[in-house]
């Protein structure tokens, strides 16, 4: 049992933080957490700052060396996504699916010919992906995709609808899960492709969501031509490698977002001591400083449970159905620690960013609107339970659901 | 980085469950619970057979010098099968209260037996007027350094009904700061003037008791540790105590959660089982969600005590109890509901479990009081007491 990194994973901490700092002086200054006008501008500073962590040798530290990484271990990239997603985690959340969803699939199902062509533009930071899955009548039931993709010859021809696309408007790639088969049971009539979001017939978007933001998108698909090497692996096999690949990272992501939410409990814990109630500072009153105890011990437990899990893929165990624990701990943690952010404020927590009394320029009521989305995106709390009542309990699936397979 | 438990601890683990299944079946503890004493001499006759009385104790004193993760181990299984008895309460409280504050010849008269399994020791904390809260202790100790006389009463001290001695903490100064003015007195249970009686208690798998003290009469030899300095060294030993009653909550959480699975797939209305509902399914899951988080946090609080600093070790032994209570306490309570009228019966186990689960909610600091003690520690209020564990001495 150790909880410890060695002592060489914590040298190359401090040296990781040491540039990391330096960096950052350089392109956010004293603005923690950076904030940004524009969605260009937003789009900039991601590429420019992974281009950075490129030439640094920084990214993707556990990649082979020929698709652009460094062949160094998984303890190393997760002290780097760690210490990032402490210190500055505006500039990689356009990269989040390039980097938690893309570029693994493409890694551990893609041929040969795909690892080179697209792994070494992600890591470099040439390239935004983005990932085409829910549609408007595939949402937790994501099995029912009707985007279909014709075979014409050497190319596929895309007809359709996806929604909820996160960064599409950046992207320049897309993967998109498509019906391939329509006269299969639906799982297996599905197929995984690349698409290059610059191929005629692609339209995105912008769908404005609850923080006035516009993060996500629809994309529409007429007759778009994909070539057939833009397959990744077999025709039918597109749900099989949806779920694996979305298991495979969910380890370094959860223990990632662990160490980011405890960053936000650091800074709440901050905030109680400015912070008054009825004339004293809220961390001297008994209540704030049980609720803030609680989320020091939630956000502990997500912690050590990423580590755990994380660990238990280092030693070479399988990413399973147990990986849903992951992330109903991080979305239902992450969503109590920014409902306590508000209560902490009192009436404050009404004041928008504009107002000169919001506290810490309105970023908290940004993060507590932005949680709503945890427990939804990535597949739903109700269908994580569902993965580990059926796939790890081995609950029987209802009458519904048995029916249709 | 390495979060397992290693061959030797899932071979502790094997044969603790073996051992259980075969010496402590659930009509043992069902009788153990009815009546007064809590535990038979030749069941623990093979507890102490099998090295558990000694897993803590340094190999000088006959132990085995083993870790709390070792022990953890082992006390999930306990958990598992709510296993009655004063394991706990002398392996715990009584052998690691001697181990941190006794001198050379109070370590020699008392761990060597202990380690045997001859002599059995407790810890009376708990005051009436303590509430949840272990470290406020009012009972006086009054004297000179040729003795003290003991008057007040102790309150859910485990198992003093049947340990040979109880070790009592008492103030010797005046005051409400338990970092100064409070001592511990070692002494027979059948000393003059003290008097011993059974709780009531909802859990009958551990025996509480009260114990009173009128003119009980110590001299400076039977004071553990320094004169006014000894919860210190008290609040480290609560904090492996704390740990190791983490370790029962995750085992007894996951029987509980075994039971009510079981009963899901089999139990059948509206012509299927009632774990195809979602109502019930989602109860399981996050039973199942529950009980892993907390089996991360108790390998978090243990590997804590035998290897990190100090603020982590108290950080984590108290985030681990009021977060790994909870969920013995909410999964026992959802089991009963996914079991509906057999869990609410007698004849089925599963009360046991929710007892002890209330049990050890509120044993050495409920919740509420561990939340306070992070917060305190955080805020630089209180030092998070000094290191010990079986690797640093």
């Amino acid at each position: 049992m150790d909880f410890r990194f060695t002592e060489e994973q914590e040298a190359f901490r401090r040296g990781f933080l040491s540039w990391l700092e330096e960096t950052l002086s350089e392109i956010r200054g004293t603005d923690t957490p950076r904030t940004f006008e524009s969605m260009e501008e937003w789009e900039q500073a991601a590429r420019d700052f992974q281009r950075r962590l490129f030439k640094a040798g920084y990214a993707s530290r556990h990649y082979p060396k020929e698709y652009g990484g460094q062949g160094r271990t998984m303890e190393e990239e997760l002290i780097v996504s760690e210490t990032i997603s402490a210190t500055c985690p505006e500039f990689k959340r356009p990269l989040g699916v390039t980097f938690g969803l893309v570029a693994p699939t493409i890694l551990t199902c893609g041929t040969e010919e795909q690892k080179r062509e697209y792994l070494p533009n992600i890591i470099d930071g040439t390239h935004i992906w983005c990932q085409g899955f829910s549609e408007p009548n595939a949402g937790s039931d994501v099995v029912n995709v009707a985007t279909r993709a014709e075979r014409k010859g050497d190319y596929y021809s895309v007809n359709g609808q996806k929604v909820w696309t996160s960064f599409a408007h950046m992207a320049d790639y897309c993967v998109l899960v498509v019906r391939t088969n329509p006269d299969v049971p639906k799982h297996k009539g599905l197929s995984y492709l690349l698409v290059d979001m610059k191929t005629p017939g692609v339209e995105v978007r912008p769908i404005v969501q609850i923080t006035g933001d516009r993060e996500f998108n629809e994309m529409f698909f007429e007759d778009v031509k994909v070539p057939v090497n833009m397959l990744v692996g077999e025709e039918g096999q597109g749900w099989v490698i949806a779920i694996t690949t979305l298991m495979f990272e969910r380890a370094m992501g959860d223990a990632t977002i662990g160490r980011m939410q405890f960053k936000a409990v650091e800074r709440m814990f901050e905030m109680a001591r400015r912070i008054k109630r009825a004339g004293r500072p809220a961390i001297k009153d008994p209540r704030t400083r049980q609720q803030l105890g609680q989320a020091y011990i939630e956000t502990m437990a997500l912690r050590c449970h990423g580590y755990r899990h994380l660990s238990h893929m280092l030693e070479g165990g399988l990413p399973g159905p147990e990986g849903s624990i992951g992330k109903l701990l991080w979305s239902e943690t992450g969503q109590r620690s920014n409902e306590l952010a508000m209560q902490l404020q009192g009436p404050f927590s009404q004041l928008m960013k504009d107002s000169p009394w919001a506290v810490d320029e309105g970023r908290w009521q940004y993060a507590f609107l932005r949680s709503k989305g945890f427990t939804i995106e990535a597949g739903t709390s109700e269908i994580q339970r569902n993965i580990i009542g059926e796939r790890v309990l081995g609950l029987p699936k209802d009458a519904a659901r048995v029916k249709r397979a | 980085m390495k979060i397992k438990l290693s061959e030797d601890q899932i071979e502790i683990s094997r044969q603790a469950r073996r051992f259980f299944e075969k010496e402590c079946p659930m009509n043992y503890v069902r009788e153990m619970f009815e009546g007064q004493r809590g535990f038979k001499d030749e069941v623990w006759a093979k507890m102490v057979e099998m090295g558990w009385t000694a897993i803590l104790l340094p190999e000088a004193y006959g132990g085995l010098e083993m870790g709390l993760v070792d022990l953890c181990v082992l006390f999930e299984e306990m958990g598992r099968s709510v296993i009655p008895g004063p394991l706990f309460s002398t392996v715990l409280l009584g052998s690691e209260t001697v181990k941190a504050l006794g001198n050379e010849a109070q370590k020699e008269k008392y761990l060597p037996s202990m380690a045997a399994g001859e002599l059995r020791g407790t810890l009376a904390l708990s005051e009436p007027d303590s509430g949840p809260d272990p470290d406020y202790v009012q009972m006086e100790a009054r004297g000179d350094e040729n003795g003290f006389l003991l008057n007040g009463t102790k309150l859910f001290v485990p198992d003093a009904h049947t340990a040979d001695f109880l070790i009592v903490a008492a103030r010797t100064t005046p005051g409400e700061d338990p970092a100064h003015g409070i001592s511990l007195f070692v002494l027979d249970t059948g000393a003059s003037g003290l008097s011993v009686s059974l709780l009531g208690t909802m859990d009958g798998t551990r025996k509480l008791c009260a114990v009173d003290f009128r003119d009980v009469v110590v001299t400076r030899e039977d004071m553990l540790g320094d004169r006014d300095q000894g919860w210190k060294f008290l609040d480290k030993v609560l904090q492996r105590a704390c740990v190791a009653l983490c370790a029962e909550n995750v085992g007894g959480a996951q029987k509980c959660m075994e039971m009510a699975t079981q009963y899901a797939k089999e139990r059948v209305q509206f012509d299927q089982p009632i774990g195809a509902f979602q109502a019930v399914k989602h109860r399981c899951a996050q039973m199942f969600l529950e009980v892993e988080s907390s089996r991360s946090m108790l390998y978090w609080a243990a590997w804590a005590q035998d290897q990190g600093d100090p603020l982590e070790a108290a950080l984590s032994a108290s985030a681990a109890k009021a977060f790994c209570s909870e969920t013995y306490k909410s999964v026992a309570c959802a089991a009963v509901q996914v079991l509906a009228g057999t869990g609410f019966t007698w004849e089925h186990d599963l009360h046991f479990y929710l007892k002890r689960a209330k049990a050890n909610e509120v044993a050495l600091g409920d919740p509420a009081y561990h939340r306070e003690e992070i917060v305190r520690m955080i805020e630089g209020e209180r030092e998070p007491g000094p290191l010990w564990g079986t690797k640093q001495g």
